[in-house]
């Protein structure tokens, strides 16, 4: 079958089976791997995309579910060469070590900013418990979403820990 | 002259950039012409016996390319193991299947939904057997896994190397401290149970044999690169220059990745067979049931001492679960357990655990190893004995700590060497950092007012970064994947002619930052900025062999080989300068890109000049060859020995079980630190994945041997809203086996802090009279024991 939607901006039709995940349309279609599949069964997060704004998991939906849907990836995020503040915020706060939940757990706390641009640490906490890290133990994560949300505010960020040792 | 040291130093990561933009390349993110894929059929029984295997409507079907069974792979032999005691795994099981999951049939076919199809038409005839899941049931015999041999594959017994005189010496001086007047004696019975690593990033393997070279390349998700490429040299009789192993990314591994699998074997075979690309990677249920798991220990701890604080005799004996079949480490695993046996006390020990098979997947290295469950046993036990003496638990280590002044030469209970130490120092700086006495008036405050506040405290003390010249002695030597004594780091440093620099390495990280972390070694060394030094590791063509990385080995083996050979083409780079420079060699110094004439601001020559003269052997000094490049071997001569102390705070609702941790504080002392980011990002999530173990990881297994806890649904790992932030500190002592001074660092955090969530927990409800708790403290778990205290 036939779908359409529009990904990072760009409009896109492909001809799937009509049982490709959107996963795996991204992915194998599009040649866009940096969404990932870790679980299968929508408990980890790793293939959290934006889906009209929303955080969806698109390990388990259909392509076709997107059909005419802006589905933005963290391949979309960055401008014109310039990072997102989200994803600023993980590279100089430590936010990721393997990297392989990185990308559902930006699109996560990008959407949660989105949403809370002046998150709590508990709000942080609860905005992306649905997006599993196994590095981090998700301390540095909370503050490369504080380190984001601070700059998408135009404040200065709190200094790393590392400056106070 | 600016100081361009950047040991000890913050360099952002150089992974960082491609990882936080999608682009960087997992192993299941290959994409080559032509590949085919792999779908696996799995026995749903954990003993069985296979009877026929139908596979002609899969065979039949459009799109599938092949489809093996054991006839097929039964040449190739069983799956390599280094710690070949037990029975080994074979490839594709068409005899008795031990454990559910095991691969019986391997389809490939031109996409990954083709081969699932054809898998699960695959008809396959079980006659299902008694299974035996339980380790006391196991150590029996009564039910066997394997018919040829006994269940039990091997006890360790320390201390190491003690003769049974010896033993009976040690065993009979702690029955006489037993029967002393002023003695106490505490038992406790403890599970350590079984746990799945759960990188986030499943197992993905693609083999490309290349006909018209009869060569492969591999790309796996993998943390020992050089040892597959060594293990698939052996099965297909090829060279090690014929088959080339990439690790690229790898999304965790946490030691599920330190194994040689089965599958890695069979998806080369098919592609050498069918002459295409195949890939295969797992999905979260496979890895659930045929990635191997870690712990899974039951024992009983004695701990003897006075009524004034002062240990007498610890004895631990137990029972380990190797699951069904040995894979690389198994066996050894509680071997690791028993080099930390005895802690960082000087206290008399006697350890002895059982490894038995069980019908469950393999268990072997996962994240500390060994080291968590010993470490886990010895300070609940002593928690238990402060309880019951009523003294303070810091004070009561203190007293029994191993001094600083035994070191340098100390040797543990157990009969190992340990390199440096200071834990009494370190002690203190958490109690410190804690406000200890501030923490007990808080929690007093809070049992005033009718909360079950806690507070746990446990000092650990761990061995890593292992090194050849203690550990091929004992039977370890990486033979068996074609890298005799390769306990060894490895690392190539080479100056190209514009002055830019690339190291590579053995090293196969799965997050830890090698990227950055070798770059700043020979940064360092070479006044050189990073962003000119490029790192190349777990590539078997551009990378000298090494193990690969688990056991926090990486920085005190293979980055003590890195600086090694930076200081190679250091000192001959300074040759080449003063020569430029018409200076004294002693005189140059590196700083900014440049080699300097010390004191001579002014006398100064750029990498790019240096390099470009060292590339035209015309312009050399005399008896100096071209090139600027160096090779080092670093042989440590023991490992190193991290240690530290962490304090938990936690908060129980009585009324659900639920367990809040309110504050958690690391002290760890890892020697000297290189970048402390990433070292304290090791921390973190090393601490995270101990607080998972006590709070809510559970491998659990009915007694038929079925997988209850296969789907992230079932096995519960902890999220953002499950965690504190941590609060971290460290103390330094530097190690003296390697000349960088550092200690490992990956598996620290786990192995202090499972026994400080616990010891916290139950001292949150010791006022109702709880005095243990069996991981995972799940609100149920916890509840229940309020329970069975109160009536």
């Amino acid at each position: 079958m036939k779908v359409s939607m529009s990904v990072n901006g760009s409009p896109v039709t492909a001809d799937v089976e009509s049982r490709t995940l959107l996963v795996h349309f991204l992915r194998d279609s599009l040649g866009l791997t940096g969404t990932h599949v870790g679980c299968e069964t929508s408990y980890c997060g790793a293939c959290t995309v934006s889906l009209n704004g929303q955080a969806v998991l698109s390990c388990t939906m259909l392509a076709a579910q997107a059909e005419g849907a802006e589905v933005t990836t963290v391949e979309g995020l960055a401008r014109n060469g310039e990072l997102h503040p989200v994803q600023e915020g993980f590279w100089e706060r430590h936010g990721l070590q393997c990297g392989f939940c990185t990308p559902g757990m930006i699109i996560s706390a990008v959407t949660l900013l989105e949403e809370n641009p002046d998150p709590s640490e508990e709000e942080i906490r609860r905005g992306i418990e649905g997006n599993l890290c196994r590095c981090t133990g998700y301390h540095n994560i909370v503050r490369a979403v504080e380190y984001a949300g601070a700059k998408m505010r135009g404040e200065a960020p709190a200094p790393a820990e590392w400056e106070n040792a | 002259m600016s100081s361009t040291s950047v040991l000890g130093g913050v360099v952002r990561r150089r992974e960082d950039p491609a990882l936080i933009q999608g682009r960087g390349r997992y192993t299941d993110d290959v994409k080559l012409a032509g590949t085919a894929h792999v779908a696996f059929v799995r026995s749903p029984f954990a003993h069985a016996t296979v009877g026929e295997i139908d596979t002609s409507e899969a065979t039949a079907m459009d799109g599938v390319l092949a489809v093996y069974t054991a006839a097929d792979v039964e040449h190739l032999g069983k799956l390599i193991a280094q710690v070949p005691v037990g029975t080994l795994r074979p490839l594709l099981n068409n005899g008795t299947v031990k454990h559910v999951g095991e691969a019986v049939a391997m389809v490939v076919a031109e996409n990954p939904y083709l081969a699932k199809d054809a898998a699960d038409a695959i008809m396959v005839d079980y006659d299902p057997l008694p299974a035996v899941v339980d380790l006391k049931h196991s150590l029996s015999d009564e039910v066997k896994v394997h018919d040829e041999a006994s269940n039990t594959l091997i006890s360790w017994v320390g201390p190491f190397g003690a003769d049974e005189d010896a033993l009976t010496e040690l065993r009979d001086g702690i029955e006489a401290a037993k029967q002393r007047e002023d003695t106490v004696v505490i038992e406790q019975e403890m599970t350590n149970q079984r746990l799945i690593p759960v990188p986030i990033e499943p197992r993905s393997v693609m083999a490309d044999y290349q006909a018209g070279y009869d060569r492969f390349d591999i790309y796996s998700s993998t943390q020992i690169p050089s040892a597959l490429a060594g293990a698939l040299g052996k099965y297909f009789g090829m060279s090690l220059n014929q088959v080339t192993v990439k690790a690229m990314e790898v999304g965790g591994g946490f030691g599920c990745k330190l194994n040689v699998y089965n599958d890695e074997v069979l998806v080369a075979f098919a592609s050498k067979q069918l002459g295409r690309p195949v890939k295969w990677t797992e999905t979260r249920r496979e890895a659930a049931n045929s990635t191997i798991q870690g712990r899974g220990w039951i024992a009983a701890a004695i701990l003897t001492g006075t009524r004034d604080g002062e240990i007498l005799g610890f004895e631990l004996e137990g029972i380990a679960d190797m699951g069904a079949y040995s894979q690389n480490f198994t066996v050894a695993i509680p071997f690791l357990g028993l080099f930390v046996g005895s802690g960082q006390y000087g206290f008399p020990t006697y350890w002895k655990m059982d490894c038995v098979t069980t019908h469950t997947m393999t268990t072997d290295a996962y994240r500390g190893a060994g080291r968590p469950e010993a470490a886990y046993y010895l300070e609940r036990i002593i928690d238990m004995y402060s309880r019951e003496i009523g003294m303070n638990p810091a004070d009561i280590r203190r007293a029994n700590f191993i001094s600083a002044d035994d070191f340098p030469g100390a040797v543990s209970p157990m009969g190992f060497p340990m390199d440096t130490g200071d834990y009494a120092t370190n002690l203190d700086a958490a109690l410190e950092m804690a406000g200890w006495s501030g923490l007990i008036s808080e929690r007093d405050a809070a049992r005033a007012e009718g909360r079950h506040v806690g507070v746990g405290l446990a000092t650990y003390v761990e061995v890593c970064g292992f090194g050849p010249s203690g550990l091929v002695d004992l039977g370890f030597s990486w033979a068996e994947y074609q890298m005799p004594s390769a306990f060894n780091g490895s690392s190539l440093v080479r100056i190209h002619p514009d002055g830019s620099a690339t190291v590579s390495i053995g090293t196969g990280p799965s997050g830890q930052g090698h990227q950055t972390t070798w770059a700043q070694i020979v940064g360092d060394g070479l006044g050189m900025s990073v962003d000119r030094i490029r790192v190349i590791h777990g590539d078997t063509e551009e990378s000298p062999p090494s193990v690969g990385s688990f056991g926090s080995r990486s920085a005190a083996v293979d980055g003590a080989a890195c600086f090694e050979a930076t200081q190679k083409v250091r000192a001959k780079a300074a040759r080449i300068a003063a020569h430029l420079l018409e200076a004294s060699e002693e005189d140059i110094e590196f700083a900014d890109g440049a080699a300097h004439v010390a004191g001579a601001p002014d006398s100064s020559v750029a990498w790019g000049d240096i390099a470009a003269c060292a590339y035209q052997p015309h312009r050399l000094p005399e008896g100096l060859e071209g090139g600027l490049e160096a090779h080092s071997i670093f042989s440590p001569g023991n490992a190193t020995w991290p240690f530290g102390t962490h304090i938990a705070m936690v908060e129980v609702d009585p009324e659900t079980g639920d367990v809040d941790i309110l504050r958690y504080i690391g002290m760890d002392d890892c020697g000297n630190v290189i970048s402390p980011m990433i070292v304290d990002g090791q921390i973190h999530g090393g601490i995270a994945q101990g607080i998972g173990q006590a709070m809510f990881e559970d491998a659990v297994y009915d007694r038929d041997g079925n997988l209850l806890s296969a789907s992230l649904v079932d096995y519960i790992l902890p999220t953002a809203a499950d965690l504190p932030s941590f609060e971290l500190s460290r103390t330094v002592t530097p190690t003296d086996v390697n000349p960088l001074g550092v200690k490992g660092i990956g598996e620290a955090g786990t192995i202090g802090s499972a026994q400080t969530v616990v010891n916290a927990v139950v001292d949150a409800l010791e006022p109702l009279g709880v005095t243990h708790i069996d991981m995972p403290l799940r609100p149920r778990r916890v509840w229940q024991a309020i329970q069975d205290a109160r009536s």
